[in-house]
């Protein structure tokens, strides 16, 4: 069995005929068992689009959705070797709205095989694969221009196709480019050289395959993403993982950047017995020679030493139906480590036309674009050129779990790392043990008109009078002055309420009970603000009035202009309101007096001991 | 883990072993017993998980114990109740966030494109519209409500990478992959190996001896045997290069039609 290993991304536009060449590859290889051809004979007659003849796409489109409609839907992997190589191959799809499974198989790919329709050239689909795979850091690209047959194997129409692409070459940044003319249905230039296209001098695609590189072992220092301590007794203690890059051997001297200490190797150890060396992409647990403090996400690493970071630059590939904003945080997965994240910044969009880069606000399904990110708690990160597994990233949403993006880090630091954080004597236990109190923030979130600020007033009052420290913040105020320059966009409301969050989270170290009283819409947002403060300093208090109700009480007319459409945007009516699912305190407007209610949120204050 | 004591299963327990050592396996071990297992598999069963001191648990579906539900009268509906059924209702009574299994993508179209890490929505039902983009090696472990997830660590192995892998570690695998003289019947093409006395023989039919030996295990009344003289690994590895049949050939609930794999997994098959 061969030992090389080539990963393969196949990529192009819809009708491209990506299936019929990785189901001729397959064909040609051997490696389609009798009873499947079988099976690919009988499919070809009731689903084949190939009049009379064998459809080879049906041996790779597997999912009966995509059967129907002939269209490959989701990324495929596919295994063929020849005596020379294995080869590992990633079929993904060629429609716009599924981008996001062509970055998934770019990911890990070594070789971009780009599907081009001799009759159609260079379409923008085309240069948006080409910008991810180049983006996802794949070095070798074969240009497959296929369907030769329907341009008569004219040498002058494969010529102007590789021109077109050398055009858009000096954008990306990929090191070798081949352009192979082809026939997938009739296997020409496949496996050997096709006599129909006698002026092509070049190698057959199988050949270009056995002869491109495969990733380069991760050079560079040593580095090891610790995945798991392994602790079955007492008197072991060993760091498991995989090695991301260098070698190790006992004896050699580690550091745990994260929290600046150092030991040395003691042991190798695997279930064979202990190594005497190990590298790149091995997966080992290490036995140091003290006791220094590790835990998962931590990384071993040999001069030079990593930096902690919790500022981040990085490309982003967008793959959620709901746009990113600016201010949304999200969990962001990296290595091994796990942090909440937030993207402070969104720069620039790549143009997929131009491959120019454009400014924007937000960047929606399937778009690239550059952002800054700024993590909760330090991580050992690279840059994505440097070491791709601690320079990739994905982000997480922290309410559906989805997987809704994949970035790739450009740069690093510690956060404002000339602006030191200036430690004072007097802090926030001082400044709230002063007022008898514990600082706390209420966060009053409804619909408008729900009664949230009538309620929250009638608490200030009587905290007042009961001698307590507090600070309302009331939505339509804060619009007047820190926040006259936000609209009500998703993404302002998105920073609205991070600005928000961070005045409560100064006022709670000034001891104070904080009042906040905003509709304040997105359960992500409520979350954001609620990680500003200690776990027992949020109180979510949600007023719970139906929206038939508040749209009678109508305070402030709003409603009859939303439902006439002078107001766009409103909460309710033509935006949506996420309800808390496990708010501190539900107040039911239909059930209570503002009064009443106001007196069973200072009695839960009471319960807690935030007012004695 | 989900342990079905054929080579994939085989193969995932000595890498989890080995991710642990010197540690023992932090997880149980799952095995859903259909009761018509061919009993050397349930014998290698209990003697692994003696040998390696392994948290083993059984499971079975009652019901169709009780109605005494079998590959013989029942059909698809047997697998159904005796394996999709089982599976989930072991998955939901212990709780599991977790399911490891052995299952590959070179096994089979729809499995091709599933990810290492499956999502199962509320009541176990796969979505393949709604995968997480699976990049580099970076796994999204995080729940929802309900949800659980399948991983499938071997997914980019073959069957040959199995058999090589299973060589170099010199692992033990259940010994009816080897060739030995076992009795047969032939049906539709298929031999079945007599396994025990509940076998249902057609009129005239009579046990043959021949020499076969497994490429797939499950239940034997459903595990199509091959004619072979591969005694051991090395033989089994060059009667592998020149086979002209898939691995899944003879197991005889994959056949009916093209999706009807697919159409298990959407249902919570493994």
């Amino acid at each position: 069995m061969p030992d090389s290993v080539l990963r393969v991304l196949t990529c192009g536009s819809v009708d491209d005929g990506k299936s019929t060449l990785i189901g001729r590859l397959l064909f040609e290889c051997g490696t389609i068992p009798d009873d499947v051809m079988a099976a690919l004979e009988r499919d070809s007659i009731r689903f084949g689009t190939v009049e009379g003849a064998t459809d080879y796409a049906l041996l790779v489109d597997g999912l009966e959705a995509e059967r129907e409609q002939g269209v490959t839907i989701d990324v495929a992997y596919r295994f063929f070797e020849t005596p020379a190589r294995r080869f590992i191959l990633a079929d993904t799809p060629g429609h716009q709205q599924y981008t996001r499974n062509m970055v998934t198989g770019a990911s890990t790919a070594d070789l971009a095989i780009l599907l081009i329709d001799a009759r159609k050239g260079i379409l923008p689909q085309t240069r948006r694969h080409a910008a991810i795979a180049s983006l996802l850091g794949i070095k070798q690209v074969v240009l497959a221009v296929n369907k030769m047959d329907l341009v008569n194997f004219d040498q002058s129409v494969f010529r102007a196709i590789e021109q077109d692409f050398r055009n858009i070459m000096p954008k990306l940044r990929f090191n070798r480019v081949t352009g192979i003319p082809l026939c997938a249905r009739d296997g020409d230039n496949v496996t050997t050289r096709s006599p129909r296209t006698p002026w092509y001098q070049g190698a057959p695609l199988l050949n270009a395959l056995e002869i491109a590189d495969s990733t380069i072992e991760e050079s560079g220092a040593f580095r090891l993403p610790v995945q798991y301590v392994n602790r079955p007794d007492h008197n072991f203690r060993g760091y498991a993982g995989t090695i991301a890059s260098g070698r190790i051997r006992p004896g050699d001297s580690l550091f745990n950047a994260a929290a600046q200490t150092e030991a040395k190797v003691a042991r190798i150890v695997t279930m064979d017995g202990d190594l005497q060396v190990a590298g790149a992409g091995d997966p080992v647990t290490l036995v140091l020679d003290r006791e220094i403090d590790i835990s998962r996400g931590d990384v071993l690493a040999a001069d030079p030493q990593p930096k902690p970071a919790d500022n981040l630059e990085a490309w982003v590939v967008w793959m959620d139906e709901t746009p990113l904003f600016r201010g949304r945080a999200y969990l962001l997965m990296l290595g091994t480590s796990t942090v909440v994240a937030t993207v402070t910044d969104i720069t620039t969009r790549l143009d997929m036309e131009t491959l120019e880069e454009t400014t924007v606000r937000e960047l929606a399904l399937n778009e690239i674009g550059r952002v800054s990110i700024s993590l909760t708690h330090p991580i050992i990160c690279e840059s994505y050129e440097t070491n791709r597994d601690l320079g990739g990233f994905i982000l997480i949403d922290r309410l559906t779990k989805g997987t809704v993006g994949a970035g790739m880090v450009t740069a690093s630091r510690v956060r404002n790392s000339d602006i030191v954080w200036h430690r004072l004597d007097v802090d926030k236990a001082a400044r709230s043990e002063m007022k008898h109190q514990k600082p706390a923030v209420l966060w009053f979130t409804g619909l408008s008109g729900a009664g949230k600020s009538t309620i929250a007033n009638q608490v200030e009052k009587r905290l007042h009078a009961l001698g307590r420290h507090t600070m309302i913040l009331d939505g339509d105020n804060v619009r007047h002055g820190l926040n006259r320059d936000l609209g009500f966009s998703e993404a302002d409301r998105v920073e609205n309420i991070r600005r928000i969050a961070e005045v409560a989270k100064l006022f709670v170290d000034a001891g104070l009970i904080v009042i906040i009283s905003f509709i304040s819409p997105y359960r992500a947002e409520r979350m954001m603000a609620r990680d500003r403060v200690a776990e027992d300093e949020f109180l979510e208090i949600f007023i719970d009035t139906p929206i038939d109700e508040c749209r009678r009480r109508d305070p402030k007319g709003l409603y009859v202009k939303a439902d006439s459409g002078q107001i766009r945007n409103f909460t309710g009516v033509d935006a949506p309101y996420e309800e808390p699912l496990d708010p501190e305190i539900r107040l039911r407007t239909l059930e209570g007096s503002a009064d009443d209610l106001a007196e069973v949120v200072v009695a839960d204050l009471r319960r807690r001991g935030i007012i004695g | 883990m989900l342990y079905s004591i054929g080579k994939d299963s085989t193969v995932l327990l000595h890498i989890a072993r080995k991710a642990f050592y010197p540690a023992r396996l932090p997880f149980p071990l799952l095995h859903i017993d259909t009761k018509w297992k061919f009993r050397a598999m349930i014998e290698f069963r209990d003697s692994v998980a003696q040998r390696y001191g392994l948290d083993l648990r059984i499971h079975t579906n009652p019901d169709g114990l009780r109605d005494n539900i079998n590959p013989f009268d029942h059909g698809g509906a047997y697998t159904q109740i005796m394996k999709t059924d089982a599976l989930k209702q072991a998955l939901t009574q212990g709780n599991y966030d977790f399911a490891i299994g052995g299952a590959r993508r070179d096994e089979e179209r729809s499995r091709a494109k599933e990810r290492i890490f499956s999502m199962r929505a509320p009541g176990h039902a796969w979505d393949p519209k709604r995968q997480r983009p699976e990049l580099w090696h970076l796994y999204n472990g995080q729940l929802g409500p309900g949800e659980t997830l399948r991983v499938f660590p071997l997914s980019n192995w073959t069957e040959r990478d199995v058999w090589t892998y299973i060589a170099a570690e010199n692992i033990d695998v259940v010994p009816l992959y080897f060739a030995a003289i076992r009795p047969t019947v032939k049906r539709d093409g298929q031999l079945i190996v007599v396994d025990d006395d509940r076998m249902r023989f057609e009129p005239g039919e009579k046990p043959v001896d021949r020499m076969v030996r497994f490429r797939s295990l499950g239940c034997y009344p459903l595990s199509a045997a091959v004619e072979s003289n591969a005694t051991n690994l090395e033989e089994l590895l060059a009667e592998m290069a020149d086979t002209r049949m898939s691995e899944r050939a003879g197991r005889l609930i994959d056949q009916d039609e093209g999706s009807s794999m697919e159409r298990k997994k959407r249902e919570g098959y493994f």
